[in-house]
């Protein structure tokens, strides 16, 4: 096995580090924090001024998922808001693989500029890891489709200026082939975003739809196809955009409180410490793994399941032996004096628990292990 | 030069052949009838024809130059078939040892994983009880020595062939300064760790095996979500140590002042990376055959049963260097340097 970067990758790399070193500050992470939007327009902008997103777009560009890899990893490591850059390109991917030509028109460029977020629009109050089962009607008059419905944890909403869209378009075919996905315009009529707070500080939303009309040009990869374009948008996400070094940044803020605090010297934090390094350094090896798999022209699907399972579960044990360890100090908030890690400490605790729930929970991740990779019978 | 994480067809090519020469010449019996010592001698002279003793040597010196990558193979498939031969730490000690006997494997070699006491005694060294040269730490020297094997060791867990052996009975050569011996226990931490991730995969196979046949409630009890799951997690660890553990190979065979950027989760140091690997191995063995064990249900506890011999191997190999508190100290150093005073 081969575990060195091309020197192309390393150049690209280094580009990424430079900005996020001018980009990525203090200021940057407090902004997020109070008004939690986890989104950076400005480095998102730089991104595009300097045709990264374009490179790292899959499909676009170069593509190169070993880029795009590197790319989350460093944004994830350096603890930049990335997840609106990454539903953002994940989008752009889906819709350059399956979109019509004037969808590609009409959508990529502002995306891949660094200018325009996109939400997601798929899971519903009732409709959860069960998400074929969504209830959102769209319904053909005319020309025209009219969406009547509601969504969950629609993140970004408030910002993002494209929405895609799951519905159920036919009544009488089995839950999986009745869905067609839509891409609009938010400022579309008839939408209306309500904020959900949350244990993590990201502001999420609950949004409406009533009565909202679009046309032809807004269905995403076919009528009744929307669980084909589904799969596809995870199968771009999967362990390759960010979220499985979580852990990273936390180390680092931990560390330094505990070298000043006389922490680290204790034997039972190096141990610690030395096993959470183990765990970030399996996490990147697996994620790369996935990269690898897709830059060979395979599908990392189950792979994907896999490192997020293993990535998950080691940023959450970094997050409860370091709050544990700092004691009092793990309690206080960023800004307050004394506060562990600047606070990071005690934000991550806060942080950890969603990262076992979203993008397919912890268990369907299990369930798709036992039934693909082990062979073992479904069990629900 | 770019991101490579599949084997080579030559490593295919090594892991098919030597898993099909174990599960031929080796199954479980094989094993079973070694215990209590651990050595079979047969077995060894086949691996012997086979050339697997010198595969890691210098061709120069009639080894077969195989890379570590190649070795880490190798010594997965030893794992996966708990043959009761000292492969592995043969080929760790053969990182600098040349004779022409332990090239061919007429002789063996052991690793002496911890330095010698104030008395000039390695104890429980791993393959000590049948190894004709001991190679290790004693004082601020490594050395080498030769002599004859006692053949035995005490009764032990994973039914291995240590005994403590003297740094200084025998024939003694000087290497150099101890930190020569440094190689060779990197080398050693590395195919442990390979051999731990062949332990975890045929512990999966196994447990994953045994739950599609048996059946409760009048299903296979593979069908149960909480079975399931357990088994689930298990294929992560083993892909997961074997990156790990390839990284590790690859960065002792190419890198050189490799980073030890944790805070940046860069690591291409070797050393840092082997004993990462170890760890890592180590823990994925116990859960995955404790696990596989506990999904066997009674059966799993019964002698009878081939888990079991996998549960206790999973715990030897991988305390035999050290406690693993220990072991992530000394990790701990190397990755954020030493405690001062």
């Amino acid at each position: 096995m081969d575990f060195s970067l091309s020197p192309e990758v390393v150049e690209f790399r280094d580009e990424i580090r430079s900005i996020v070193r001018e980009f990525v500050t203090p200021e940057i992470a407090d902004r997020m924090h109070t008004t939690g939007v986890f989104d950076a327009p400005e480095l998102n902008l730089e991104l595009g001024r300097r045709g990264i997103l374009e490179r790292a777009c899959p499909g676009l560009g170069k593509g190169d998922p070993i880029e795009m890899y590197v790319m989350f990893n460093e944004l994830e490591k350096a603890g930049a808001p990335y997840d609106g850059l990454a539903v953002a390109l994940m989008i752009a991917a889906v819709v350059n693989k399956l979109g019509t030509d004037e969808q590609k028109e009409r959508i990529i460029p502002s995306i891949i500029s660094g200018e325009a977020l996109v939400c997601m629009g798929y899971s519903e109050a009732d409709f959860g890891s069960d998400v074929a089962s969504i209830k959102t009607r769209a319904v053909k008059d005319g020309d025209e489709w009219v969406i009547n419905g509601s969504k969950m944890w629609t993140t970004l909403a408030q910002v993002a200026e494209w929405l895609i869209l799951l519905t159920r378009t036919d009544l009488d075919l089995p839950k999986h082939k009745g869905l067609t996905m839509f891409i609009l315009p938010m400022s579309t009529p008839g939408i209306t975003v309500e904020p959900v707070h949350t244990l993590g500080t990201e502001i999420t939303n609950a949004t409406w739809y009533d009565d909202v009309r679009v046309g032809d040009e807004a269905v995403l990869g076919g009528e009744n196809n929307g669980w084909r374009t589904m799969t596809t948008v995870l199968a771009f996400e999967r362990g390759v955009m960010g979220g499985t070094n979580a852990g990273v940044p936390l180390l680092r803020h931990f560390h330094e409180w505990a070298e000043a605090n006389g922490v680290f010297d204790e034997p039972t934090t190096r141990e610690r410490m030395a096993r959470s390094v183990i765990d970030m350094q399996v996490a990147t090896l697996l994620t790369m793994r996935s990269a690898w798999i897709a830059a060979s022209g395979g599908m990392p699907g189950l792979e994907g399941s896999m490192t997020k399972v293993f990535a998950v579960e080691a940023y959450q044990r970094a997050s409860r032996w370091t709050q544990a360890t700092a004691g009092p100090a793990g309690l206080l908030q960023f800004h307050e004096e004394g506060a562990a890690g600047e606070g990071f400490v005690e934000y991550d605790a806060r942080h950890s628990p969603v990262m076992s729930i979203y993008g397919g929970t912890t268990e369907i991740n299990r369930n798709n292990i036992a039934e693909r990779h082990l062979g073992l019978p479904k069990s629900r | 030069m770019s991101v490579d994480l599949g084997l080579s067809p030559d490593q295919e090519s090594i892991a098919e052949l030597f898993d099909g020469f174990f599960s031929n010449e080796a199954p479980p019996a094989v094993a079973r009838a070694a215990e209590p010592l651990g050595f079979d001698r047969d077995l060894w002279n086949k691996v012997i024809e086979l050339g697997a003793p010198g595969m890691g040597s210098a061709p120069e010196n009639g080894g077969g130059g195989a890379s570590l990558g190649d070795l880490v193979v190798v010594a997965e498939t030893v794992g996966r078939s708990i043959a009761p031969v000292p492969l592995v730490d043969h080929l760790a000690a053969l990182s600098v040892l040349t004779d022409a006997d332990l090239v061919s494997g007429e002789a063996i070699a052991a690793v002496a994983v911890r330095p010698a006491d104030g008395n000039g005694l390695w104890s429980l060294v791993p393959t000590g009880a049948v190894a004709d040269v001991v190679i290790g730490v004693d004082g601020d020297e490594t050395v080498v020595v030769r002599s004859t094997p006692p053949m035995s060791g005490p009764r032990n867990h994973g039914s291995m062939p240590i005994a403590d052996r003297s740094a200084r009975e025998g024939t003694r050569t000087v290497l150099g300064s101890a930190s020569l011996f440094d190689t060779v226990l990197d080398r050693w931490k590395l195919l442990t760790a390979a051999a731990l991730v062949g332990i975890a995969d045929a512990a999966k196979e196994l447990g994953v095996a045994y739950v599609k046949e048996r059946e409760q409630f009048g299903v296979p009890v593979g069908s149960f979500q909480a079975v399931q799951h357990g088994l689930a997690d298990l294929p992560v660890a083993i892909d997961g140590g074997r990156l790990l553990t390839h990284k590790a190979a690859w960065a002792l065979d190419n890198v050189t002042d490799g980073l030890l950027d944790w805070a940046n989760n860069d690591i291409t140091d070797g050393p840092a990376l082997a004993t990462m690997a170890l760890l890592f191995a180590a823990d994925a063995a116990v859960m995955a055959t404790d696990r596989s064990l506990h999904y066997h249900g009674g059966y799993g506890f019964a002698e009878e049963y081939d888990i079991q011999m996998y549960y206790r191997r999973a715990r030897g190999w991988s305390l035999i260097l050290n406690d693993p508190t220990t072991v992530s100290l000394s990790l701990a150093d190397r990755l954020f340097g030493s405690v001062e005073g």
